[in-house]
């Protein structure tokens, strides 16, 4: 057989298996074909490094390179499937351009050094600006691509070794309104269903989540229970036309932040339909009212608390008469039809229904009202944490929730709890064996805050790892400058040259992946662990490893006393001393080696796949509904009105921009603009217009147009009837493009709860170039 | 350039058919399952304007409803 009529055969078995793991019994007459050799290639098991959906893959592996991948047949996430970007990840671990070698800027430019050297200076700078500066002078900035060992290690080192609680992750610009969205409603962070939701539902309500090219593989499921059951309906709801309202049964526009009046009507229309379900909401919920007028955080140092007071069901229906559908149809764009249509939905009781939402909802003013108005929604009917009906909140990142959330490396959270909380505290410094008193218990400063600080000379050192922010902030001009400001010091670890690297003092050469071992936590409560599998290039380390030798160089020995060998299984297991018990418990090292991945909470051998209902959760009380987060075991629903955002169109800048992704390319393409078929599919950055617009403006694909907001201004090619098709009055444009950077132009105003900016909404004016 | 495994979902009714028109297109290899409403389909494409072509194609076929990727080899010099 010849090699490329043997690799045939065996794409083929790749099918065929996870043909079998999604239709168990499917016959194929060459199924012979499935026992094919794997010849040369050797089969190794890891979450996908991309998106949050954390689809298992098997990375076929010959001559020291990786030079395959297919979606693993035994994860229960993607029964085999892969998308475009996972297939193409193994691709993005060999850009011509991988840095390998530490770099350290003199006399303005950039020079190579040796790893030990790099390491010495980082660790010096930051001794020197504690010492002038303070310990709150230094920082540490992550994220949602850092895997759990890495958060744990800065966690540990940032809060219980320096005593410094500046410690952020780019998940605060991504999934933060989603955690207060479930604190503030649960008490518990993450979703209580899993992905086994999908094969049970009948209705999909997509709120404002693009799942055609963002979560492409949870996507091709919900298609494919369409297919098989029938009985399943998809419904778009969105303020753009996308591959996914294409996709869907029934697509429903609305005006940006018209959201949050929709799910408020809904709820109107439930509670006067008698859709309520009674005997649920009298045992399990209780209504709350959070503060109004709550500002947007565009100024320093803003502070907001907000607090619940306790209502009545009847204050609560009364809240709701200003939400009749035909009273909001001016402000949210959706007719009274189609909103009692959504509202028929929910109210059905024999429909399973399952809300999905991601960006959309979260990088927004009101980030965590929304998702607290989904949650009322789902509430309000019972239809929730039993298979098929639940709210969802996706992520973005593979290990957003894994790393950020579990771990906790934000500002104001500990590997379990808050900082707030003596308890918590008293629980770190233990298992971290230092005093308590070393773990401040003020939460500093969240991502905007801490580049504002930055700005401001507040903070002087800042350590950057896995991210872009140079890309991603928004306002991004005010925080470009502010890292070029005198007497800043940058140290940033990435694994190719991004514009962060370019203003870095210290460029740290990273291991990607799997050139290191590590885990990732994905949006359904999975642990992920993947084994070090090729040689990092050049002098790469892992970023765990990096935080470590600085760590040691400050004299922070005997917080990491683990061996180069085995420190990662070491920190797992100091580390899940933290969620022992039935509400988190994990799963142990070696059992997360064998599997494709496991769910937390890992109770007696067992997963819990749904959380807060006593049938599939064995710390809820009594085995009922227990929503166990909340002291009185209850979830509230909550009253959260309609607030405007802080900038809309007006006659200067009368058209609304919002921002996002495509499917071909990671965030900010820093690895996917080296794959070259992803490159050439997106090679560069576009405004979406819509056709009407366009026409008015005389603008066709390809001219060039200029967009300004109050912030700056950008000239890009145009798309008009391309991809995706924005409503009349607003454009889209994708961030991945590092060359045409539309952050200049965002707004840094954020939920003032979540603190997470939106990046979904601002005022700009179009003009043909 | 890279072999590629999908499993390919017919519009409905129309396996036996979307079978015929993918084999009818030179880089495709479908496989039809014998007892459900799905194929297997292997593709080889030589460089990028072939698979351009090859998506191209695909596009326009009537009796397909969606594709995913399942696999892909990317390196023949292992
Ligand atoms: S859906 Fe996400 S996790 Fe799955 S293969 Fe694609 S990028 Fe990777």
């Amino acid at each position: 057989m010849n090699r490329r009529i043997f690799m045939k055969r065996l794409a083929a078995a790749s099918a065929f298996s996870a043909a079998a793991s999604m239709f168990p019994g499917i016959i194929f007459a060459e199924e012979q074909n499935s026992n094919v050799p794997d010849g040369p290639i050797s089969w190794k098991k890891s979450p996908c490094r991309f998106c949050g959906v954390g689809c298992g893959l098997l990375i076929g592996l010959a001559n020291g390179k990786a030079v395959a991948v297919k979606g693993d047949p035994k994860s229960p996430v993607n029964k085999g499937l892969c998308c475009v970007k996972g297939y193409h990840s193994v691709m993005s671990l060999y850009g011509e351009d991988r840095l390998t070698k530490p770099l350290v800027r003199k006399n303005g430019r950039m020079v190579e050094t040796s790893m030990e050297e790099a390491l010495d200076l980082v660790a010096d700078k930051m001794k020197e600006t504690i010492a002038k500066y303070g310990k709150d002078s230094v920082s540490l900035y992550g994220s949602g691509q850092w895997t759990i060992p890495d958060g744990y290690v800065a966690s540990k080192l940032m809060k219980g070794g320096i005593g410094t609680n500046n410690l952020e992750a780019n998940a605060r610009l991504c999934m933060a309104s989603a955690v207060t969205g479930f604190i503030s409603s649960f008490g518990m962070d993450e979703p209580m269903g899993c992905y086994d939701d999908i094969d049970h539902a009948n209705v999909f309500v997509l709120w404002g989540n693009n799942m055609a090219e963002m979560h492409p593989v949870l996507f091709s499921r919900i298609l494919d229970n369409r297919l098989k059951r029938g009985n399943v309906k998809v419904i778009d709801l969105a303020t753009r036309t996308t591959r996914t309202s294409v996709a869907a049964d029934r697509s429903i526009l609305f005006k940006p932040q018209g959201d949050l009046a929709i799910a408020n009507a809904i709820c109107y229309e439930i509670i006067q339909n008698g859709w309520v379900n009674r005997k649920f909401v009298e045992s399990h919920c209780t209504f709350k009212q959070g503060k109004s007028n709550i500002g947007y955080g565009l100024e320093d140092k803003f502070k907001f608390k907000d607090e619940a007071k306790n209502i009545s069901f009847e204050e609560f229906k009364h809240f709701l008469n200003d939400y009749k559908p035909e009273n909001v149809e001016d402000l949210t764009g959706v007719s009274a039809k189609d909103i009692k249509y959504l509202a028929s939905l929910f109210g059905d009781p024999n429909k399973k229904v399952m809300s999905l939402w991601c960006m959309g909802a979260n990088q927004h003013t009101r980030g965590t009202w929304i998702n607290n108005l989904i949650y009322n929604i789902h509430l309000l009917t019972g239809k929730i944490s039993e298979p098929g009906n639940g709210p969802f909140s996706l992520t973005g990142q593979p290990s957003a929730c894994g790393t950020v959330r579990e771990v906790g490396t934000l500002t104001h959270k500990l590997p379990h709890g808050v900082v707030a909380n003596e308890k918590d505290r008293k629980m770190a410094a233990e298992i971290w064996q230092v005093p308590v008193e070393n773990i401040p218990a003020k939460p500093s400063y969240h991502t905007v805050e801490m580049f504002r600080a930055l700005d401001r000379g507040d903070i002087r050192f800042m350590w950057i790892q896995v991210t872009n922010p140079l890309v991603t902030m928004p306002k991004l001009n005010r925080y470009k400058a502010a890292t070029e400001k005198e007497d800043r010091f940058i140290v940033v670890s990435d694994v190719y040259p991004t514009p962060t690297t370019e203003i870095a003092d210290v460029i740290l050469p990273s291991a990607m992946w799997i050139e290191r071992e590590g885990m990732y936590g994905n949006s359904e409560r999975r642990t992920q662990h993947f084994e070090q599998m090729l040689e990092p290039p050049g002098e790469a380390m892992s970023d765990t490893w990096q935080l470590i030798e600085v760590g040691r160089r400050l004299g922070y020995e005997k917080l990491f006393p683990w061996s180069q060998e085995t420190h990662i299984e070491e920190i797992w297991k100091e580390y899940t001393r933290f969620h022992k018990g039935k509400k988190h418990g994990m799963a142990s090292y070696e059992v997360l080696k064998d599997q494709p991945g496991v769910q937390w909470p890992f109770v007696d051998g067992k997963e819990t796949k749904w959380r807060f209902n006593g049938k599939y959760d064995p710390a809820c009380k009594d085995g009922g509904f227990d929503f166990y987060g909340k002291p009185e075991g209850k979830a509230w629903i909550w009253v959260r009105p309609y607030e405007a955002p802080p900038e809309s169109p007006d006659n200067d800048f009368p058209f609304w921009l919002n921002t996002g992704r495509v499917l071909e390319h990671w965030h900010t393409g820093s690895m996917t603009r080296r794959v070259p078929v992803l490159h050439r599919a997106v090679p560069h950055s576009y405004v979406e217009l819509n056709p009407d617009d366009a026409t008015k403006l005389n603008i066709r694909t390809g001219d060039k147009v200029k967009l300004v907001s109050r912030r700056g201004e950008i000239v890009l090619p145009a798309s008009v009837n391309q991809r995706a098709q924005p409503t009349r009055g607003q454009v889209f444009v994708p961030f991945f493009d590092e060359a045409l950077l539309i952050n200049q132009l965002t707004l840094d105003a954020f939920c003032p709860i979540s603190k997470q900016p939106d990046y979904k909404k601002c005022a700009v004016r179009v003009e043909k170039v | 350039m890279p072999i590629k495994s999908y499993i390919a979902f017919p519009a409905k009714g129309q396996r036996s058919v979307l079978s015929k028109e993918l084999n009818k297109l030179p880089w495709c290899e479908a496989i039809p399952a014998e007892n459900k409403d799905v194929l297997v389909l292997v593709t080889d494409t030589k460089d990028q304007k072939e698979e351009d072509l090859f998506q191209e194609k695909l596009n326009k076929i009537k009796s397909l409803d969606h594709l995913t990727l399942v696999s892909g080899f990317n390196d023949p010099g292992f």
